[in-house]
């Protein structure tokens, strides 16, 4: 358990995010088997245990100390888990900060999985007492069943990736085909055995993705236009006999939206945009505030189904049947992507249209009068561009509408005044650096609905890592889209930009942190 | 009991003396357990403290009409007998032990248990009353091994030969505590420090403390500090002042750094809890051994010793001192 423990504390601390790279990739390499399998699902969020309450880690607590002292221990340090870790009494004869070793984080697993609520607390106990502090920690993280230790899934893929010399994509491909502790993945990553086939498993394929537009214009015979729809990014992958949809960061989010997946019975590999009917969008798609409340649930009722009734809206067709269609040019593509629509039910799937429009100041107008529809702008996509993995230069790029907007990560709240005192709304939100920090960009506060602040307020309170009088640290997890009207250079930020009037446009609850936007990126808005 | 000793928020008077235990206004007559600012003022007309500490507040304030107490001596004021005995705390720390009327009270001022290259041992001295610090005051704070956090210190030293470990460490006492805990380690390069520390180095140096060679950062080549451990106050942790050391990693000497929020704060990357105070195992068995009938807990989280007594069934009360608030930058 200690070198898992270790992992965890130098993940904490390290703020580079090459330093956490490091950290994992080193792990991997040394950490023995079937250990580091169960650290890699630990850390991509794919071990799947039935939590412990945290009223069973009160009790647990409760038994052996002071309840009063306790409580008082609680308030000072503010987590649980680190509250209980660092007061565990262990018995009289064993020191109190050493992992003795006897306790592998499998046999920590194995334990977790086979325990009843019901034993919970002494099964928890006995194992607390054979691990010192951090080991403490890092047990009752994985019991309770979030790690919080800043890294995305993707991040963490990465470091598995560096540690063996192979391409995180590559990674990527074979992932959904597995399951913890990874076996194939490590036997594969250490040449003990061939690529782990993924065929006939619905796994994810990495999404190409679009630049921010730059240049002034372009040309028109070279790209075709489409809508950026406001709504969410989303891949369905069927095999024909299962189907599953995937989010921007590679999730499944199946279970959030199983009329689609229901729906979709094809062996295919399609790429569209997830919508919710309503009045917005030219009467079809509502806001992408109703998607939200589809967004991150994992049991959903038939009345949510019902009133946020979703569909896609396709762009492209990775796959159909055997034929990998990633290599082919986006026109030969969209063509198989017209004629495959006709198998597919028009309640749940729908077509993104392209454009018509002769010229590049043409589609400036057009652009310009979709002003009141809740379009996010224009999609511009190089008419023969493979289908690629990531951001590649001059392929595709997106055009969003005014005013500017970029996605940052939210840092710090703090209680708003008047109204708002007991709700958390002043947000300060930051950008990254190139060496994986974030850094403050601005602070905003407003733009948002009441139920918003609400969700906001209560995203706030259940993700505080740290209080500074009336200012709360929150888990640098949640992406908001911010809406300034210029940016301009400032030495009283640490960033050196400063953002007018800026507002907070949406909450990008569908996006990785990771994927937020660069300081360096936001500096090239600068006006 | 005890009535001619009086807690107030400005510091503990002692009637019979007319005299002042750690007063934080100037007082005529002063009596001072330490160096560290929060007891030691400037200002007063006259002070009672070790030679050390004389020495402490000249370098801080300038001389003053001072009289130097060694440990053990006694003196006599006012009727009451007063001994200053060693607090471990840091260099010329002392517990100020006071008798009168058939009574003993003791103020630790801020002390340890641990052992300290760089000061005497705490002495526990039974009394009646027992004046407590309460800084570490959670049984969440156990202060690990010091062993250990060096040797954490010094594996990171080793993991990067290209890189720095910049330690913040208080100017007065960590910082040359954590040296001497280095050399004792066999580490005997050069040691790098902050401007802020160089007076105080050199003062325990003129006390007999060896710290084998320090050298001034500033006006260092970069690649001269590669693999080199640099001392800083930690209010220099993240300052300009740091931006031309060669790719440092934070290190901070701290019992706060027992809590991982408190680190990150702090950005600090390798947290080592060193702690110049007793930590909650300290304090509870301390006033298990001096058995005093009554405790008086004047600063830090006394809201929990005092529970603590009372679940032990000794009487104790908290002292609302003022200006001994949270120093994060000590601890």
């Amino acid at each position: 358990m200690r070198q898992f423990s270790q992992l965890l504390d130098g993940l904490i601390y390290t703020r580079s995010r090459n330093g956490k790279l490091d950290l994992i990739a080193a792990y991997m390499r040394d950490a023995p088997d079937p250990d580091r399998g169960w650290a890699l699902a630990a850390l991509t969020g794919n071990l799947d245990l039935k939590a412990v309450k945290s009223s069973a880690i009160g009790e647990m607590i409760r038994a052996r100390t002071d309840p009063v002292l306790y409580e008082m221990s609680r308030d000072y340090v503010g987590d649980l888990a680190e509250t209980v870790a660092l007061l565990w009494p262990k018995r009289e004869d064993q020191p109190a900060e050493l992992d003795d070793g006897s306790l592998s984080l499998s046999a920590v697993i194995d334990r977790l999985h086979a325990i009843s609520r019901a034993a919970a607390p002494d099964a928890l106990a006995q194992m607390m007492d054979h691990l010192d502090s951090s080991g403490r920690f890092a047990l009752l993280k994985l019991a309770t069943g979030g790690l919080r230790v800043g890294i995305s899934a993707r991040l963490a893929k990465t470091g598995f990736a560096q540690a063996f010399g192979l391409d995180v994509d590559d990674v990527e491909q074979v992932w959904h085909a597995l399951a913890p502790p990874y076996t194939a993945l490590f036997d594969w990553a250490e040449g003990r055995s061939g690529r782990p086939d993924p065929e006939g498993t619905p796994y994810f394929r990495p999404f190409m993705l679009a630049h921010p537009l730059e240049a002034d214009s372009v040309d028109l015979t070279d790209y075709a236009a489409e809508w950026k729809w406001d709504g969410i990014r989303i891949q369905i992958v069927g095999t024909g006999k299962e189907t599953r949809l995937y989010s921007r960061a590679g999730d499944d989010i199946s279970g959030s939206f199983p009329e689609i997946a229901q729906a979709f019975t094809g062996h295919a590999v399609l790429d569209g945009e997830l919508l919710v009917r309503g009045e917005f969008q030219g009467g079809e798609a509502a806001s992408f505030n109703a998607l939200q409340q589809r967004l991150g649930r994992k049991a959903v009722t038939a009345k949510m189904m019902d009133d946020y009734p979703a569909f896609v809206r396709l762009y492209d067709l990775l796959i159909e049947g055997d034929d990998d269609l990633r290599a082919l040019p986006w026109e030969q593509r969209r063509a198989r992507l017209e004629a495959y629509m006709a198998q597919l039910p028009a309640d749940r799937f729908d077509l993104s249209a392209v454009i018509d429009a002769p010229d590049f100041e043409a589609l400036a107008d057009i652009r310009a009068g979709a002003r009141d529809a809740a379009i996010e702008g224009v999609m511009l996509k190089r008419r023969d561009s493979p289908y690629v993995a990531g951001r590649k230069a001059a392929l595709w790029y997106k055009w969003k509408r005014d005013p500017l907007t970029a996605d940052c990560v939210m840092m710090y709240a703090q209680r708003g005044h008047g109204k708002r005192s007991s709700f958390y709304s002043d947000y300060t939100f930051g950008c990254w650096t190139e060496d994986g920090e974030l850094l403050p960009v601005g602070k905003a506060y407003s733009g948002f609905t009441d139920e918003e602040l609400k969700w906001l307020d209560r995203f706030v309170r259940g993700n505080t890592v740290n209080r500074f009088g009336p200012v709360r640290e929150v888990e640098k997890t949640l992406v908001l889209e911010v809406a300034f009207d210029s940016i301009h250079d400032s030495k009283r930020h640490k960033s050196g930009l400063a953002m007018r009037f800026p507002r907070i446009a949406r909450i990008r609850k569908d996006k990785p942190a990771q994927e937020a936007d660069t300081v360096a990126g936001l500096r090239k808005l600068v006006s | 009991m005890a009535h001619w000793i009086e807690p107030h928020p400005t510091g503990i008077y002692v009637r019979p003396a007319d005299a002042w235990i750690d007063p934080s206004l100037p007082q005529e007559r002063a009596l001072v357990t330490h160096g560290h600012a929060d007891h030691a003022r400037g200002g007063h007309g006259h002070v009672w403290a070790t030679r050390e500490t004389l020495a402490i507040m000249a370098l801080r304030y300038g001389t003053a009409s001072g009289t130097a107490v060694g440990y053990g001596e006694e003196a006599r004021m006012g009727g009451v007998t007063i001994r200053y005995v060693p607090a471990g705390h840091v260099l010329g720390s002392a517990q100020i032990v006071l008798e009168h009327a058939g009574e003993r009270v003791v103020v630790t001022g801020d002390y340890k248990r641990r052992p300290d290259p760089t000061c005497k041992p705490f002495e526990p001295v039974p009394c009646d009353i027992f004046v407590t610090e309460a800084t570490f005051g959670l049984p969440v704070f156990r202060h690990p091994d010091t062993g250990s956090e060096m040797d954490r210190l010094l594996a990171a030293l080793h993991a990067h030969p290209d890189r720095c470990v910049l330690v913040g460490a208080y100017a007065l006492g960590k910082a040359q505590r954590v040296i001497c805990e280095l050399r004792a380690r066999g580490h005997h390069d050069p040691i790098y420090i902050h401007g802020a520390l160089e007076r105080m180095c050199a003062l325990y140096a003129d006390f007999g403390i060896d710290m084998g060679e320090l050298r001034p950062a500033t006006g260092v080549p970069t690649k001269d500090m590669r693999g080199a451990i640099v001392l800083s106050p930690p209010s220099a942790l993240n300052d300009r002042w740091s931006r031309r050391l060669p790719d440092p990693i934070t290190a901070m000497a701290s019992g706060w750094m027992r809590v991982r929020q408190r680190a990150r704060q702090k950005n600090v990357e390798l947290p080592l809890v060193i702690s110049d105070h007793a930590d909650w195992d300290e304090l509870t068995d301390t006033i298990r051994e001096v058995a005093p009938t009554e405790t008086w807990i004047t600063h830090g989280r006394e809201e929990a010793l005092l529970h603590w007594c009372m679940t032990h069934q000794i009487r104790a009360r908290a002292l609302a001192l003022v200006g001994r608030e949270d120093d994060e930058d000590e601890g």
